[in-house]
Order: structure tokens, then C-alpha cells, then sequence
């Protein structure tokens, strides 16, 4: 097939999409004003779609330390780990994360994405069983094609299928290696990881999680669902993401096991990347201390959370099945996910729009993410413009979203700024508006 | 045992549960092009595969299928592996 073809055949699949409204990979936010507003053509818009679930990306603690790791250390090492690549600050932060997870051992990657890909496909080798969670991420996906191991999906959190294939596997020679993750991306819920460390303990496979959404929001000390859940002797691999709560970029992986060590010198994805430049790796080592010091940050999460998916399920949308950072709507089809995508935009609201076949059971989703950063007026806002635009696109009953324009204050559809940087002294729901603010949509 | 030519069949029945409108399954259906389904759902069709047949499908083993002779025989070769 020609590039032409290829060219053709996406057009084919995607245009008529494009077609109704914007091209979501091509979206450009001008400014962005806070860890929950920016500038999206022309207009202020609140953030409902960054996974800046503790608004770190604009701590000043954070902004300091990078700010003076560029001074010390310059923009970017222009190396890998394995060349010139690897500083004191790099395996500075290895210890921070090691030590924040109460673990021996910790490898940083690039990205969350190379974090998966270099773990699973190191670890899990020739002769290797890998078992993965039906709804598991691409990166994870991706691991496995690179991974020379067996690959064994098991039903989306389903702890009795993940038993069947590990007993059918029993007597044969190669490790077993369960990959599952905390808080799934598309729908928010998470897996039942008692029970899957259960079945892991009773086939004597490896654990391994993927805490991506979940660290930072799970947990009293925010290690993620591992801690929430009282499993983490179990988990023998914990990966993770700096893009999310952390709020730079980056990724890890974690154990008590000290094999962990053979990925700096078998991980492709490891030894043949670019390291993370000087910023970024004093800014994600500040986080973990903010991370593990700010309990409140979570508390405010789960507040925002909640008022956010009772407010869209008192609307009468359809939503994920839990309460969670990621508040899912699901809508009966592409079509019109597209055109509720695009509504939301042009009433300054922006989330994530996924469609199958990136979504589990063909689902068209509106995927939002909740900020400890946001206020309470912003995500008042934002369910006002998912009843409106709902009501209008009649997704869902006039009634519910006339009950909440009238129990709304006069002149409630306004933006405020969101001030939260994730410090103490900030607190959302509190945070005044401003007068630079106060545009009207 | 089962034979070829019966798990093919059990396919067909069982595909032809998750496709809309009259399409007339055949060995040479093509299933994700045919049917309608996309990859991920095709995907957890091979679930209720691995029920009926009491197996394990490993990802790679249904990399290259595309009709539903060649999932058959994919299927087949299993249940004869783990007989």
C-alpha cells in the first residue's frame, strides 16, 4: 500500500469525523493561564481534560527548583542514560522515588510511555508468559509487541478469567508476569487488586501495576491503588507516569526486586532515548515531596471529584461506573460524542473526546479529569455548560438541566481564574476572581 | 473432540450473534472488513472463544487471522495442543 493509499484510507475512517468540527490532534492551546485555564481560540476555556490532577504544573516550589536546575545544569543533556546522559540529579530523583514508594529499586524513563515499554519488554522475555488486562493501555499493548514473551489477555478486571489462564498455564517453564493498572484512563474505575494479587500469590506470578492516574490520587500518602488497597508487598513492579499528578514528564518503574537493575542494560527504550533534561528532573523530585506532604491536595481532588460526577449523574447523563479523577460520559455514538466535543469547546469547556477504537466495548466517551486545582465556581461552570449544550443536543431530559439553571445564582455562567498552584495557602474553593477573569464566554 | 469443520461452525453461530443485519457468514467472511466489528471487538469476541473451547488464545496466535477459516483453524490447532 502507498503512503497516498494509507493517506486515503485514514481520510476514509477519520474525515467524515473531522468533518463535524475540529480536528482533536491538532487542537492549540495559545496560553495557558493556570493548571485549569488556557487560551483555546481565542477564548479563555476551563481544563477538564490534562490529567494535572494536583495542578503541579504550575507549583512554585516546582517552577523554582527547575528554574535553578536550568542554571546549574543547562536546558537538556543531549544523551542517554547509558552515554552521557545520566546526572546526580537523575539518580537523585531514582532515590526519591524509591524512598516515596518504600521500595529498593527505581529506573526513570523518558516518558510514561518508554516506562512501559521498556519494563514489560525487558522483564518479560522469551519463553515468558505476559497477562494483560483487556482495557489495558497502548503503551502497554506496545511493550508486548516489543516483548518477545507469550501474550494472554485477560477480561477487563476480572480476577476468575485472569485464574483460568494461569492455571492452564501451570507446569509449563517461563515466568508470568500480570500486568494490570490503578484507575483505568478511559472510564475512571479501578481494578480489584486484592483479588487479583490473590490469584497472582496462588500461580506464584509477578504483579505488575500501572499507576499512571493513581499515583498522587490514591492512597494516604498518594503511592496510588496499591496503597489504597493494602497490596503493595504484592506488587513486585509498580510503573508510573511524571505526566499526570506529578505535572512534567517522565516515567518510572519501581521494586524491591533488584533484578529491576537489568533494564539499564537490556531496556531498549531505556538505553536508546534521550535522558530527561535537568527541569524536568528537579521539578519531578520536588513533587514527590509535595506529593507525599500534602494529603489536602487528594482531599480537594476527591471534594472537586465527586461534585463533578454527582452534578453531570443529577443531569442524567450516563457516566463511568465510579467516582473517580476521570469522570467518563458515555454518548450513543461517534457521531455525536464529536459534536458534543465540539459544543463544549465553543462554550470555553475543553475534555478529552475518545472513540472506539481506542475505547473499551465500542464506547463513545467524553473523558474529563478533575483537578485539585480547580475551583468550585469553575466546576460549577462546567456543569453548567454540559446541561445547556446536553439539554440542547437533548442528551439529556430539558427538565434536569432547567432545574439547574434555576437553582443557580443570576449571572452564574462566568469563568474564574484557577489560582490553585497546589500550595497550602491556596485554597480552590476559595480562590478569589479576578477581574482579568470575568470573561464573559 | 471437536473437529475443524464443527469449531468452524461454532464460530459462525456465535460471530453471527455480534453482527447487525443479514450478513451470511462464511468461511471466507473477512471478520473485522465484513462484519462491521473493529479490532478491539474482535478481540473480545476470541473471550467467548476461549469459553466455549475451554482454551487460551495468546495474541500473537491471532495476529495474522482475517476470515473466519483462519480463526478456525487457529482455534482448532489449540484445542488439538492442549488435548
Amino acid at each position: 500500500m502507498s503512503i497516498e493509499e494509507k493517506a486515503q484510507a485514514v481520510q476514509k475512517a477519520f474525515g467524515a469525523l473531522k468533518a463535524l468540527g475540529r480536528d482533536p490532534t491538532r487542537l492549540e492551546f495559545e496560553e495557558v493561564i493556570s493548571p485549569t485555564e488556557a487560551m483555546l481560540e481565542g477564548r479563555r476555556t476551563i481544563l477538564l481534560g490534562t490529567n494535572n490532577y494536583l495542578g503541579m504544573t504550575f507549583d512554585a516550589d516546582c517552577v523554582a527548583e527547575a528554574k535553578a536546575a536550568i542554571d546549574r545544569f543547562g536546558t537538556g543533556t543531549t544523551g542517554s542514560r547509558i552515554a552521557n546522559g545520566t546526572y546526580g540529579l537523575h539518580k537523585a530523583l531514582e532515590a526519591r522515588v524509591a524512598s516515596f514508594y518504600g521500595k529498593k529499586c527505581a529506573v526513570v524513563f523518558s516518558t510514561g510511555y518508554a516506562a512501559n515499554l521498556g519494563s514489560i519488554s525487558a522483564l518479560a522475555q522469551q519463553g515468558d508468559y505476559l497477562l494483560i488486562d483487556a482495557d489495558s493501555h497502548a503503551s502497554i499493548y506496545d511493550a508486548c509487541k516489543l516483548s518477545s514473551a507469550e501474550v494472554i489477555r485477560f477480561r477487563h478486571n476480572d480476577p476468575e478469567d485472569l485464574a483460568r489462564k494461569l492455571a492452564r498455564l501451570e507446569g509449563k517453564p517461563g515466568d508470568k508476569l500480570v500486568v494490570t493498572e490503578g484507575i483505568y484512563s478511559m472510564l475512571g474505575d479501578t481494578a480489584p487488586l486484592k483479588e487479583i494479587a490473590e490469584v497472582k500469590r496462588r500461580y506464584g506470578a509477578y504483579l505488575m501495576v500501572d499507576e499512571a492516574h493513581s499515583l498522587g490520587t490514591l492512597g494516604a500518602l498518594g503511592r496510588g491503588l496499591c496503597e489504597q488497597a493494602d497490596v503493595e508487598a504484592e506488587c513486585d513492579f509498580i510503573v508510573g507516569t511524571f505526566s499526570k499528578s506529578v505535572g512534567t514528564v517522565g516515567g518510572f518503574c519501581v521494586s524491591d526486586h533488584e533484578g529491576v537493575e537489568i533494564l539499564r542494560s537490556i531496556s531498549r527504550p531505556y538505553m536508546f532515548t534521550a535522558s530527561l533534561p535537568p527541569a524536568v528532573i528537579a521539578a519531578a523530585r520536588q513533587s514527590f515531596d509535595q506529593i507525599e506532604a500534602r494529603p489536602d491536595l487528594r482531599e480537594q481532588l476527591w471534594r472537586n471529584a465527586r461534585t463533578f460526577y454527582d452534578g453531570l449523574e443529577a443531569l442524567g447523563f450516563d457516566l463511568g461506573p465510579e467516582v473517580s479523577p476521570v469522570v467518563a460520559v458515555k454518548l450513543p455514538g461517534k457521531e455525536t460524542a464529536v459534536r458534543f466535543w465540539n459544543a463544549l469547546i465553543e462554550n470555553g469547556v475543553y475534555t478529552n473526546i475518545a472513540i472506539p477504537p481506542s475505547t473499551p466495548n465500542a464506547l463513545s466517551l467524553l473523558r474529563s479529569s478533575i483537578s485539585a486545582a480547580h475551583t468550585r465556581e469553575q466546576i460549577a461552570d462546567a456543569l453548567d455548560v454540559f446541561a445547556r449544550v446536553g439539554a440542547e443536543m437533548e442528551l439529556i431530559p430539558a427538565n434536569k438541566a432547567d432545574r439547574r439553571r434555576l437553582a443557580a445564582p443570576q449571572g452564574a455562567l462566568r469563568i474564574v481564574t484557577g489560582g490553585a498552584t497546589g500550595r497550602a495557602d491556596a485554597e480552590p474553593a476559595a480562590t478569589p476572581r479576578s477581574e482579568k477573569a470575568a470573561v464573559k464566554r | 473432540m471437536a473437529t475443524l469443520e464443527s469449531v468452524q461452525n461454532d464460530i459462525i453461530r456465535l460471530l453471527g450473534a455480534k453482527v447487525e443485519g443479514d450478513l451470511a457468514l462464511t468461511a471466507d467472511t473477512n471478520i473485522v472488513a465484513d462484519t462491521g466489528l473493529d479490532s478491539v471487538s474482535v478481540m473480545d469476541f476470541v473471550f467467548e472463544l476461549e469459553d466455549e473451547f475451554g482454551i487460551t488464545v495468546p495474541l500473537d496466535r491471532i495476529s495474522d487471522v482475517k476470515t473466519v477459516r483462519q480463526l478456525a483453524e487457529t482455534v482448532h490447532g489449540l484445542i488439538l495442543e492442549n488435548a
